[in-house]
């Protein structure tokens, strides 16, 4: 059957409109469980499955783990016959320095709900972090404003960050590897899966590197750019899966990612860059007392805005789509989650263009304040 | 959240997108004059646009 374009276009036009009905968020089903066995709760993490909850909490427990670290990787969980609280994942080893190395795995911890004990000591999870608590079966010890008074061991454990840090690691060496690889084998030509990413490679060199860094001098910083840059767009486009990875929305990665950016504009700078900080020239000599600590400061607050950047855009971005996701969940007629639905879906398009928006601004960010550190002195009539 | 943090964030908000808006108008402007140009100025658009963001998160994590 050879369908003209205009009966096409109608094709299509009549069964987008139809979608809304076929976008279910099983309304009725949740509404009959939620009557029944909501008890309004108290905003807290550790609900026993067999209390009911009611959705503004449960909505709020999962973007909590969404955008949370764990110990163990939970890639769903469902309620089976019983209405136990199923989960289909792997535990995560846990490495605490404790007046001595202890490493267990972390399905002691039964998913935060029970005490481990390993040597005679005992560790509780307590909103995704590890505290040592005295008997078996006890809680962390809260003060008056709900902190917790026990002390925390060193912990180093593999968390699900640390994992998806390792696997995108392991993803790109394999990837680019075996792209470097297939140049050797056919002659001057890529072959294979690494194909599509030749261009972005040559872009990152010919429109962020050399215009930003120079000629001469652009060659030692590579590596490091396009490190960046695959790090950072894998990183946020699995941060858009299903699975709650969010790696790039932890300030502490970001912040290392900032730190090595700040060392290396620091330590492969020229005299140049330093002088230029301390007695900018081209200006008069009391604006120069004045501009040197402001742009000494200013050494520091560039890679600083680059992590908050960063770590601002993905974080927000997820709370955003997860409140959407939510809120599809919370209207339980047809119009208002399909039109949810169609706003969430619009909001992941945006986002993965964001990812690799700031994949990209990393980039040119930091190659931008590398070109400055390795400034040519050049001559203007200032000097003498 | 207290009503002064609410206000924070909306102006935070009005700054940023104000900001944004002139950047994408002029943008516009300076296709429409040169359009073989249009790779260089939607480039330079959204590096401005990326840096304006980044200020307005961050003023809005603080609040």
């Amino acid at each position: 059957m050879v369908f003209s374009k205009k009966q096409l276009h109608f094709i299509i036009a009549t069964l987008v409109v139809i979608l809304p009905l076929f976008s279910f968020a099983n309304p009725s089903v949740d509404s009959i469980n939620d009557s029944k066995n909501s008890i309004p709760s108290n905003k807290t993490e550790h609900l026993e499955s067999k209390e009911g909850k009611d959705i503004k909490s449960e909505i709020k427990e999962f973007i909590d783990h969404h955008l949370k670290d764990s110990y163990d990787f939970n890639i769903f969980g469902y309620k089976n016959e019983k209405g136990e609280q199923e989960h289909v994942g792997f535990s995560l080893p846990v490495m605490l320095w404790d007046n001595g190395l202890k490493v267990f795995s972390s399905s002691k911890f039964h998913h935060g709900e029970q005490t481990a004990e390993v040597d005679g000591n005992f560790y509780r999870v307590h909103h995704a972090k590890i505290y040592k608590v005295d008997k078996k079966n006890a809680d962390v010890t809260l003060n008056a404003e709900h902190e917790p008074t026990n002390i925390k061991p060193l912990d180093f454990s593999i968390t699900k960050n640390v994992f998806m840090i390792f696997v995108v690691a392991l993803i790109m060496f394999f990837l680019f590897k075996g792209l470097a690889k297939s140049y050797t084998k056919n002659g001057g030509i890529a072959s294979g899966v690494g194909r599509f990413f030749e261009p972005i490679v040559l872009y990152v060199r010919d429109e962020i590197a050399i215009p930003n860094i120079g000629e001469k001098h652009y060659k030692k910083y590579m590596s490091y750019l396009l490190t960046i840059f695959f790090f950072v767009w894998f990183l946020n486009i699995f941060g858009l899966t299903p699975f709650g990875i969010n790696v790039t929305g932890n300030i502490a990665v970001t912040a290392c990612l900032a730190l090595i950016t700040y060392l290396i504009t620091t330590f492969t700078a020229k005299k140049d860059y330093w002088g230029h900080i301390f007695w900018m020239p081209g200006v008069p000599v009391p604006m120069k007392f004045i501009l040197a600590p402001i742009e000494l400061l200013g050494t520091f607050i560039k890679p600083f805005s680059l992590m908050i950047r960063l770590y601002a855009n993905i974080v927000a971005g997820h709370i955003v789509l997860m409140s959407l996701i939510g809120l599809m969940f919370i209207f339980k007629n047809w119009i208002g989650s399909s039109l949810s639905f169609f706003l969430s879906f619009a909001i992941s398009m945006i986002e993965i263009l964001v990812a690799l928006l700031q994949a990209y601004i990393f980039t040119m960010l930091s190659a931008l304040y590398f070109g400055s550190a390795v400034e040519e002195h050049h001559h203007d009539e200032a000097h003498h | 959240m207290e009503i002064p943090k609410i206000v924070g964030a909306g102006l935070v908000v009005i700054g940023a997108g104000i900001g944004i808006g002139r950047i994408g108008g002029s943008a516009m402007d300076a296709i429409a004059r040169q359009p073989e140009a249009t790779g260089k100025i939607q480039t330079a658009m959204l590096i401005a646009a990326a840096l304006i963001e980044g200020i307005g998160f961050a003023a809005l994590f603080a609040v």
